[in-house]
């Protein structure tokens, strides 16, 4: 079994059964992105890579708002000092109601919930590949894995790559060539495991740039796990909606079967997988 | 307040629709274990099949104004796995304590389908031969298969299927009814004289949605969903739902089960007040996982004012 490759060895916090109203503390602007700090002091401390569901306590669902309905599913950016952080970017109309919340509003969140990230063993080093919104995991992780880790990140244009403060030490890639490599954030990724074989490779971000991860990782047996997004309803294993095609057949769900996944359990990374507002 | 359905005694009046709450995976999900402090009165499974079905390809899932539309599919084990692995975990729950109630085992009701009378017979005999499994709910009304809105929508098929399996079993029998058809009504009247025990509705609606709008390739749209169509639930429909429990009601002598976008105890009391002698809630949970328990506290609440 290659390192971090573990199936069941996955770090997960069980969530509060009910959803709870908590206050928001801050909003930071990111470039195009929104850092939406939660108070949850007394919560359960989240392992990077688990999500919750957020939605904000007021203008969801009913009345004269028809969307959003159901909450929205999240990452956990980062947990410090009795706060949660969301990295958020305006996408539709769920995003954008939690976008527009200030500090002192309140909203509902459902969490921790998921599978996160198994930290490498053995000496072998980590590289996270983030892209978009996508590089809010990472965060959370690199916090747990201090210096020791590569990170690199890829953005569509300049104002998103912005983001890339939200992680240390980052190297940037952007799609527009406005900041750092001009191309794919797999270009680096590429050259970085030419260096190291022995690395482990943890990615989340859109389906295409994850499936570009995993045939890399695939080609060169590099043990990798991916944080999957798909649209989901109720985040705990109730819908059966989020689910991805599976290695030999079946479905995994991605709420309870991740949304971290070992990206030796797909064939590929569907298309669909990432499509929430 | 206690609640006496086919002689079974629940807790109080808020049982889940099939296939919208996975007791389970939600075991897994959060830190207090459910099976002592479960919300709903009973427990009703998501739909069993004879062999297992991996359920449509995604995506699964869009959610439309006040609702959202699935094609899950019925993902399952299949019968055998279902019974030697899944039932086993799914006994001893507890209702939660609510003020003054009492803690009351949690009924497992197994809700099957078939795609033949065979195939319903099979699953029927084989669910009555384990005393783990209260009641049976049969899956003719699933929009997602074929078979299952065929027989469900004609009440002369309906009834004929009901017969066929009546005799296989004595533990109580509810059809759960599709609302994907002319008369609803007319289909209730069907499962009572085959010899139902009880009725649920409504199923969710066949629906439909299609891909984002993609300006230079207009003629490129499609559905959305895998599974081309899909059920649609949720607020959207409770109307809908009020309408075709009240027409059901007034029809049949059997026990109803009344659903569809119940989001509050004041909408419980409304099923109720139209003859429903329970009330499902589904898509609300998706939403608050604990929703079963708050609305069955504040139906009580309404009663008791």
């Amino acid at each position: 079994m290659p390192a971090g490759a573990a199936r069941g060895a996955y770090a997960v916090r069980q969530a509060p059964f009910e959803r709870r109203l908590l206050s928001v503390s801050g909003v930071d602007r990111l470039g195009a992105y929104v850092v939406l700090r939660v108070a949850d002091p007394t919560g359960p401390v989240p392992e990077p890579g688990q999500f919750a569901m957020l939605a904000t306590r007021e203008g969801w669902g009913g009345g004269a708002r028809e969307r959003p309905y159901l909450p929205r599913a999240f990452s956990v950016a980062r947990h410090r000092d009795g706060e949660s952080h969301f990295l958020l970017e305006d996408v539709g109309p769920g995003s954008r109601l939690l976008c527009q919340l200030e500090a002192g509003e309140m909203l509902w969140t459902l969490g921790p919930l998921g599978r996160g990230f198994t930290a490498p063993s053995g000496g072998r080093r980590a590289i996270l590949v983030g892209g978009g919104v996508g590089i809010a995991p990472l965060a959370i992780f690199q916090d747990l894995l201090r210096d020791d880790a590569i990170v690199l990140l890829g953005f569509r244009d300049g104002p998103r790559a912005e983001g890339a403060s939200l992680l240390d030490g980052a190297r940037v890639a952007t799609d527009d060539g406005s900041a750092g490599h001009h191309g794919l954030v797999t270009d680096l990724l590429a050259a970085e495991l030419e260096r190291d074989p022995m690395a482990v490779v943890y990615a989340c971000g859109p389906a295409g740039m994850l499936e570009g991860v995993r045939a890399l990782c695939a080609s060169g047996s590099v043990p990798a796990q991916l944080a999957l997004e798909a649209g989901m309803a109720c985040g705990f294993g109730a819908c059966f909606g989020c689910v991805v095609p599976r290695r030999g057949g079946g479905y995994v769900r991605v709420c309870v079967d991740g949304p971290v996944i070992d990206a030796a359990e797909l064939d590929h990374v569907d298309v669909h997988a990432g499509a929430p507002e | 307040m206690s609640v006496s359905f086919c002689g079974l005694a629940l807790a109080h009046s808020i049982i889940n629709g099939s296939g919208t709450f996975d007791a389970i995976a939600a075991n897994r999900a959060f830190a207090e274990d459910l099976r002592i402090d479960f919300p709903f009165a009973a427990y009703v499974s998501k739909t069993i099949t004879l062999t297992p079905r991996e359920g449509n390809p995604p995506p699964r899932l869009w959610e439309a104004a006040a609702g959202l539309i699935n094609s899950i599919g019925l993902p399952n084990k299949g019968l055998e796995g279902y019974l030697a692995e899944d039932l086993p975990k799914l006994t001893r729950m507890r209702t939660g304590a609510g003020p003054g109630a009492e803690r009351l085992l949690v009924p497992v009701v197994t809700n099957v389908m078939g795609s033949t009378t065979l195939e319903f017979s099979k699953l029927v005999e084989a669910c009555d031969a384990r005393e783990e499994i209260a009641a049976l709910e049969l899956n003719v009304s699933c929009p997602n298969v074929k078979t299952g809105l065929d027989i469900g929508a004609d009440p002369l098929q309906l009834e004929l299927l009901v017969r066929a399996v009546r005799g296989l079993t004595r533990k109580p029998l509810i059809v759960k009814l599709t609302p994907n058809t002319a008369d609803v009504a007319a289909c209730a009247e069907g499962a009572q004289a085959g010899g139902a025990d009880a009725v649920s509705l409504i199923n969710t609606l066949r629906a439909m949605a299609l891909t984002p709008p993609a300006p230079a390739r207009a003629a490129d749209r499609r559905a959305w969903l895998g599974g081309r169509t899909g059920g649609l639930s949720g607020p959207a429909i409770r109307v809908i739902a009020l309408a075709q429990v009240a027409a059901v009601a007034e029809r049949v002598a059997i026990p109803v089960i009344g659903m569809g976008g119940v989001q509050c105890g004041a909408h419980a009391k409304e099923l109720i007040d139209v003859g429903a002698v329970l009330v499902a809630v589904g898509t609300e949970s998706f939403r608050e996982p604990a929703a079963g328990a708050r609305i069955a506290a504040e139906l009580e609440a309404i009663g008791t004012s």
